[in-house]
């Protein structure tokens, strides 16, 4: 079981985390003795070699990041560097980090104590969303057993390093899981983000050389670590290593995560997600979550990893797919979508603080009826000027213009359908 | 009212933990909460002093994070979830079968001081749409009928 899936292989069926000694009797924290008997720079090489990339959203190379990371000693200044494990998880459709945490507690601190070896990180810190209070309570028991049996703390199993790992619940905000805005947080401030250059690596936390990693990519890990790179590739159907947790969720008949390789298709994942509910026919889906551009059923066999996903115009994002029905209306998701963007904008960029409310409101207007051809080129100047990297200080900008852009694009008509009297799926026209 | 001690040393607690006053003000605010169901002025100002940083930087924190209560709320806080996936799978029947039988919009909290309403963003429950949290251990419910809301609110979910 474990072999294929080693994520969610361990889990429990009721989701109740493993104590420290269950855990060890599965075979857990072995892969923290055999990766403290490495150097970090071999670590490094060995993630390199499995090609894990990142499942924050972006899919940049772990190893990538890590390497950046300089050695004890050779960072100008004093005091350690930073690993901060991302588990804010709010984008909407995305529910895996939840899972991970609450169920799988300890497979995130081993993993974290393995990457803040391997990234010279003395200290190292979990942030957890508010909401996930039992995945909160799961990670803060883990760390204590293993601080107890030490696996965490001082000369950690007689190998001389040192860790000290400790959780951050947040309290809300989105923008809180942009890793510039979570150091702006850490460090006592808003929840801010940061220009970049400098990246984290460079400047961090407390300025000092900081790695932001997804709680998914954190628990890979150790099993990279356990069964080596050559498996890691190889659980996967494409380029890029390992399995990956998708979910499934909307319009199908059993919502569900689902833990396949990498490279599975959006068929497969919908067929054993039950299928399309409702009319029981798909007009389209976002492969990983609110932010992600849509894609129709002519992509439904595209592998599903974060190169055949951009080449297909779109994004991997989270791997949670959002599955719309013919009886769905793609102008409401995005405007719901809308909606939360713009209440969760930080207010620092103009584009974003006054367009995304705008954009949400135009939706909501074209739901109702009351949107006029011009509203609908407002959407399509917004979407042009504001979607492009870089026009805004960070990716929320440019993320939440992903499903409009694409809905513009890939649903002119029917868009424009709804200047006629409101959503004519809604009133049965379609 | 000054500070109860308990409230006192786990805010000292977290504030070793945490590496500073500063890094310490959110955690601060959420014990804060814990304890009282939500932040008052007075509060405010106490936590300010103790930690030595100015009531106003403390405000900023308070007020910029969603879940950092400065308005009292009921005894128990529901969050519903107000995402695509939810929406897709009959939220807004659930959002107004809730409204009714509290007699409350967003924001809200019943005469009676037992419910608070929140919309929320996806509360990572998209598998068990439509979804909500309920109380202080944000419980995860769901998927939940407009019938199923009497007995949520009766305790019997
Ligand atoms: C608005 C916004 C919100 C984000 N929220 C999260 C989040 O909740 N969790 C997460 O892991 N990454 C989130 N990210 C991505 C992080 O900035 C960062 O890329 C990620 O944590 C890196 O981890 P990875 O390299 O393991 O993928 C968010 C990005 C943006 C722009
Ligand atoms: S793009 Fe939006 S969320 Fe990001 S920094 Fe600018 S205003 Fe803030
Ligand atoms: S959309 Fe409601 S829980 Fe995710």
């Amino acid at each position: 079981m474990s072999e294929t899936l080693p994520l969610t292989g361990r889990a429990r069926p009721d989701r109740s985390p493993h104590t420290l000694a269950e855990w060890r009797a599965v075979g857990g924290y072995a892969s923290v003795e055999r990766a403290l008997q490495m150097t970090p720079v071999q670590l490094v090489d060995l993630v390199d070699a499995a090609n894990l990339n990142g499942r924050g959203g972006a899919g940049f190379q772990a190893a990538k990041k890590w390497r950046f990371m300089p050695a004890v000693g050779t960072s100008p200044g004093i005091g350690t560097n930073y690993l901060i494990v991302n588990g804010d998880e709010m984008e909407p459709g995305a529910f895996k980090d939840r899972f991970l945490l609450e169920a799988l507690p300890h497979q995130v601190v081993e993993g974290a104590i393995i990457a803040a070896y391997a990234t010279h990180s003395r200290h190292a810190i979990i942030l957890i969303r508010d909401d996930y209070r039992a995945g909160i309570s799961a990670i803060r028991r883990a760390i204590a057993a293993a601080e107890a049996a030490n696996l965490l703390g001082t000369n950690i199993l007689g190998s001389g390093f040192n860790l000290h790992l400790r959780v951050h619940p947040s309290a809300g905000r989105y923008i809180v899981g942009e890793e510039t805005a979570l150091i702006s947080a850490l460090e006592g401030g808003r929840a801010i983000p940061r220009k970049r250059p400098p990246f984290p690596a460079q400047s961090g936390l407390w300025g000092r050389p900081t790695t932001v990693n997804n709680v998914e990519t954190i628990s890979l890990v150790p099993h990279i670590v356990a069964q080596g790179a050559q498996w890691f590739r190889a659980l996967s159907r494409t380029e890029e290593g390992g399995t990956k947790l998708y979910g499934v969720s909307g319009m199908v008949n059993r919502p569900q995560l689902i833990e396949a390789p990498m490279g599975t298709t959006a068929r497969e994942l919908i067929d054993r997600a039950g299928g399309v509910s409702g009319t029981g026919v798909l007009r389209c889906f976002q492969p990983g979550g609110g932010a992600t551009p849509f894609l129709e059923p002519a992509d439904l066999d595209t592998p599903m990893d974060f190169g055949h996903m951009a080449k297909a115009h779109s994004m991997l994002g989270t791997g949670t797919l959002i599955v719309l029905d013919q009886g769905t209306c793609p102008v409401a998701v995005t405007a719901r979508h809308m909606a939360f963007y713009a209440r969760e904008s930080c207010g620092w960029c103009t584009p974003c603080r006054e367009g995304l409310p705008w954009a949400a409101r135009i939706l909501t207007a074209l739901e109702d009826g009351t949107a006029t051809p011009r509203d609908i080129d407002i959407l399509r100047m917004t979407a042009a000027e504001a979607g492009p990297r870089g026009r805004t200080f960070c990716d929320l900008m440019g993320g939440a213009m992903g499903p409009l852009a694409s809905l513009l694009s890939r649903f002119g008509d029917l868009v424009e359908a709804h200047l006629d009297g409101g959503c004519p799926i809604r009133r049965g026209l379609l | 009212m000054t500070l109860p001690e308990p409230l006192k040393s786990q805010i000292l607690h977290a504030v070793a933990e945490d590496g500073g006053a500063k890094p310490a003000m959110l955690e601060a605010l959420r014990l804060v909460q814990q304890a009282e169901g939500w932040v008052s002025d007075a509060r405010l100002a106490q936590v300010a002093d103790l930690l030595g940083v100015s009531t106003a930087e403390l405000d900023s924190i308070a007020t910029f994070y969603s879940l950092i209560f400065r308005k009292p709320v009921g005894q128990t806080v529901i969050m519903l979830c107000d995402g695509a996936s939810c929406w897709m799978n009959g939220g807004d029947a659930l959002r107004d079968a809730l409204m009714d039988r509290l007699g409350i919009g967003y924001g809200q909290t019943t005469a009676d001081g037992r419910y608070t309403l929140i919309n929320s963003a996806c509360v990572g429950g998209c598998d068990r749409a439509p979804a909500l949290l309920i109380g202080p251990g944000r419980r995860l419910v769901g998927p939940l009928s407009p019938d199923g809301v009497a007995a949520l609110l009766e305790g019997g979910l």
